[in-house]
């Protein structure tokens, strides 16, 4: 597409955010898209928040400092730039354990996808998986690459508690919690590997970008 | 020095929250009542944005070790020091060895601490406010415990002579703006968020109150592609009950987001009682910015205040 105009939808998130949303589907190319976007608005005195999502970018702004159609405008203007090619970041490997205590969700996941348990761990760790983005907790990587055959949705009522370092999957979305939490997504793993230090900079292990590959270990 | 004698069930340093690695997922955090959190900064002659003590509930006790002056604001809990009352809203001095008591308060449901200088505590991440989920900020990352011990910075010249400021009233109520996703809420479910009493349940913490009420249906089914979720926003997952994220609420969300609750209304969530009735109010854009540049009008007029008194 010659000219993002039209592609580009923006909702309003409160008096102090907007959203920009993207049509489906999601795609790693658009993805990039998003990132620039954000790095095109960062220096905005206006703009007191840049959060991107899933082919979306939610911008947080000082609405006594400037009018939702002015910042519309510059998001319009600068989501008009041409595409710059960005190579992708480095290669992480998450070991994992998947199955029994550490992934309670293994067999509904199978089943739902009409799978044996032994196919869903194949086909999970055989992939290359890209971080699209950071977000839900410290370090939590949304990672796009997982097989179409895996996607499953989020359970009807989130977990009060998710262990610190489940592998889980929501909807087409696959990730690693770092921190125990309340969570919705189905539980298929778990891994040992920390993902958030608060005492470094920057203080998550994964990026935006970074590519990311999971090996399937014995309890 | 201030010395929790009896920490209360939950309570935390905090400040206004921390808006740096937002995109790597760390939450804002702060306290909950931020309009209590500055006015009682402001009392006590400190930068609005210093870290002070939130109390849920309580009762709790705590012996300062050094003099200085504090103030307690955000709450109708009844106070005393060394026996005599404390005046919530006011600035109160204090000498070393004295006991502040803080009973629970009355209707309400956090009290706010501030004392002359702000609380000691290291910056983490940007600010010193406690990151509970994440285990870090604040005091070792972690609510106070009977026995704990936080320094305070030297107060920077504020006198001790009592003064008070005047809170804005509070009800069970906030204005809420449509969200993104409000339309796709069948008619009857849009009518009834509008509508109905909303009952705080227990299932709600620092990340977010769930409430309890009709069931709201949305007629497009499916989850949306994650995205960035704020304090304020109005989640409605599967089970139709919604939830509004609070300080301490995740970066991104998929839920969809029926509502969003202005900015300047999100101190009141903090005073509100489980099993208590909420109403969403319907807004306009303006009303919301208007709100806004309300709130700050206030704040400029407590400063001004406080300086005509000293």
């Amino acid at each position: 597409m010659l000219s993002g105009m039209t592609d580009l939808a923006l909702h309003p998130l409160g008096e102090a955010a907007l959203c920009c949303v993207l049509p489906p589907p999601v795609s790693l190319g658009q993805q990039q898209r998003i990132w620039q976007l954000a790095a095109a608005l960062a220096g905005r005195a206006d703009v007191t928040g840049l959060t991107p999502g899933m082919n979306n970018l939610t911008i947080s702004f000082d609405p006594l400092r400037t009018d939702p159609a002015t910042l519309e405008a510059a998001v319009h203007a600068a989501w008009a730039e041409p595409a710059a090619s960005r190579a992708l970041g480095r290669l992480v490997e998450i070991p994992v354990h998947y199955g029994g205590d550490a992934g309670p969700d293994l067999a509904e996941v199978a089943a739902h996808c009409g799978l044996s348990p032994e196919e869903v761990v194949r086909r999970h760790s055989a992939a290359e998986y890209v971080v699209y983005f950071i977000g839900f907790q410290p370090g939590f990587a949304y990672l796009g690459g997982l097989d179409e055959a895996l996607h499953t949705p989020r359970r009807a009522e989130p977990r009060t508690a998710v262990p610190a370092g489940s592998v889980g999957i929501g909807g087409a979305q696959t990730g690693i919690y770092p921190l125990a939490t309340p969570g919705g997504w189905q539980l298929i793993g778990h891994t040992t590997l920390p993902l958030f230090d608060p005492a470094a900079e920057p203080p998550t292990r994964l990026a935006p970008g970074d590519r990311v590959r999971f090996v399937a270990v014995r309890a | 020095m201030i010395e929790l004698l009896r920490a209360g069930p939950l309570t935390t340093v905090q400040d206004l929250g921390r808006s740096a690695w937002r995109d790597r997922g760390i939450s804002r955090c702060g306290a909950l009542d931020e309009l209590a959190l500055i006015q009682a900064n402001l009392l006590v002659g400190n930068a609005a944005d210093a870290a002070g003590l939130e109390f849920t509930l309580g009762p709790a006790t705590l012996r300062f070790q050094a003099d200085g002056c504090f103030a307690l604001t955000g709450t109708d809990a009844d106070a005393t020091l060394d026996g005599r009352p404390v005046r919530p809203g006011w600035r109160e001095p204090v000498r070393a060895g004295q006991t502040l008591n803080i009973a629970a308060p009355r209707e309400r449901m956090r009290t706010v601490l501030a004392v002359a200088g702000g609380l000691d505590v290291p910056l983490a991440l940007g600010a010193r406010a406690t990151d509970l989920k994440a285990g870090f900020g604040g005091w070792l990352g972690r609510a106070l415990r009977d026995g704990d011990t936080l320094p305070w910075h030297p107060p920077t010249g504020a006198t001790t002579r009592r003064v008070g400021l005047r809170a804005p009233d509070w009800d069970a109520s906030v204005r809420v703006l449509p969200g993104p996703e409000h339309d796709e809420f069948a008619a009857a479910s849009r009518e009834a968020f509008w509508s109905a009493d909303w009952t705080l349940t227990p299932q709600s913490n620092r990340m977010g109150f769930r409430f309890a009420g009709p069931a709201l249906v949305r007629t497009r089914p499916g989850d949306l592609p994650s995205h960035g979720v704020l304090p304020g926003v109005i989640q409605v997952p599967p089970s139709g009950q919604p939830i509004v994220l609070l300080a301490d609420a995740q970066t991104t969300g998929g839920y969809p987001k029926i509502g969003v609750v202005i900015g300047a209304d999100l101190w009141k969530l903090a005073q509100l009682r489980l099993g208590a009735p909420l109403r969403f109010l319907p807004c306009t854009r303006e009303e919301a910015v208007a709100a806004r540049r309300a709130r700050q009008t206030l704040i400029e007029q407590w400063s001004t205040a406080l300086c005509m008194s000293t």
